[in-house]
């Protein structure tokens, strides 16, 4: 594998995690709980297709083949996703959706926040853009997380039994291949080793704070790296992909 | 105007955004919410999304005192005939600036 392949999978795995969870958060216009919590859910939708977008694009440019971030989010099938399992996971709930992306947002706000001195200028910069929105996506999932478990009893129960339910698609975020070895090796790639204590501290404190237990890590689904994904990922694409595959001429 | 409007979506808030430092605070809207760290959070993504801000305040609607139209006559009507109080009448000197 050379420094090149490297760095396509890298922005892949980073675009296509932004651009599925992405997708799941667009889902929610006009379904929102409230009027502000439907603008907000949103908001985030956008930032998040933000940093595909510039990922994607670099992972093009890496390519030089002129693939464009179109061609990357529409014409590519489930086995060639790298986006992690979790961000697939779909909405269920509110409380569902809030786990989901409270989990997630704490795995992209310290790996953004290692990225900033990546020794590759384009990803140190995009990743010191995307820092600032996933730095507010964690603050919002994380006060709604105190909110609902140190709610009602109901709300403590669902927000309890949504985080159990997601914890085994946790593991896929932290692990690590021989793209992973050789861009840490270059200094441009994150150790997640280290990102996982991070994590850990993070979802710990915010768990503690909503008087919820963090579950007991056991079985850990896995597929990330090899682009194997959940049943729910295929349908996520049809939808997403059905307009630019029919009407391949479509322009907007 | 009802002072206490409540419903399921929680208190109503209104929401006053400084556009650039040393600026008033504005007037934005108003909005939902269960208390004052989820109103901060409402009022950014409703009212700052397009750049409009670098400073929130979120008041609860409760908190704010408001003259009622019937009051109008006898607050502001006795200023309409006192135009000395506007200090337009001072000559300004030549030369002098932001004034």
């Amino acid at each position: 594998m050379t420094q090149q392949d490297a760095l396509i999978n890298y922005c892949l795995r980073l675009g296509d995690t932004s651009l599925i969870l992405g997708q799941r958060m667009a889902e929610w216009t006009s379904n929102g709980p409230t009027l502000e919590e439907d603008i907000a859910l949103t908001n985030i939708s956008l930032d998040l297709f933000g940093q595909a977008r510039t990922f994607l694009t670099y992972a093009g440019e890496v390519e030089g083949k002129g693939r464009t971030e179109d061609d990357f989010a529409y014409h590519r099938n489930e086995r060639e996703f790298y986006n992690t399992l979790l961000s697939e996971r779909p909405n269920g709930h509110f409380g569902d959706t809030i786990a989901r992306n409270f989990l997630h947002a704490a795995f992209l706000y310290h790996l953004y926040s290692a990225l900033t001195k990546s020794k590759d200028d384009k990803i140190a910069a995009l990743a010191s853009k995307s820092l600032k929105e996933v730095t507010y996506h964690l603050r919002h999932s994380s006060e709604w997380i105190v909110r609902l478990g140190d709610g009602t009893v109901e709300s403590h129960q669902k927000i309890q039994d949504s985080i159990n339910d997601l914890w085994m698609f946790t593991g896929d975020l932290f692990v690590m291949n021989e793209v992973d070895e050789l861009l840490i090796k270059e200094g441009i790639a994150a150790n997640l080793n280290e990102i996982k204590k991070l994590w850990d501290n993070t979802v710990n404190e915010v768990l503690q704070r909503a008087t919820l237990k963090r579950p007991i890590d056991g079985f850990m689904q896995k597929g990330r790296l090899e682009g194997r994904h959940a049943e729910c990922l295929g349908h996520l694409l049809a939808e997403m992909q059905f307009l630019p595959r029919a009407y391949p001429d479509a322009t907007w | 105007m009802s002072k206490n409007i409540k419903d399921n979506q929680g208190d109503v808030w209104e929401v006053f955004v400084q556009s650039k430092p040393g600026l008033p605070h504005k007037h934005a809207g108003s909005l939902h919410a269960t208390d004052k760290e989820m109103a901060l959070q409402n009022a950014r993504d409703l009212y700052t999304r397009r750049n409009e801000g670098t400073c929130i305040w979120v008041v609860p609607l409760n908190a704010i005192t408001s003259s009622m139209p019937e009051d109008s006559e006898s607050f502001f009507d006795p200023s309409d005939d006192k135009a000395y109080r506007h200090p337009t009448h001072y000559i300004m000197p030549e030369g002098a600036k932001h004034i």
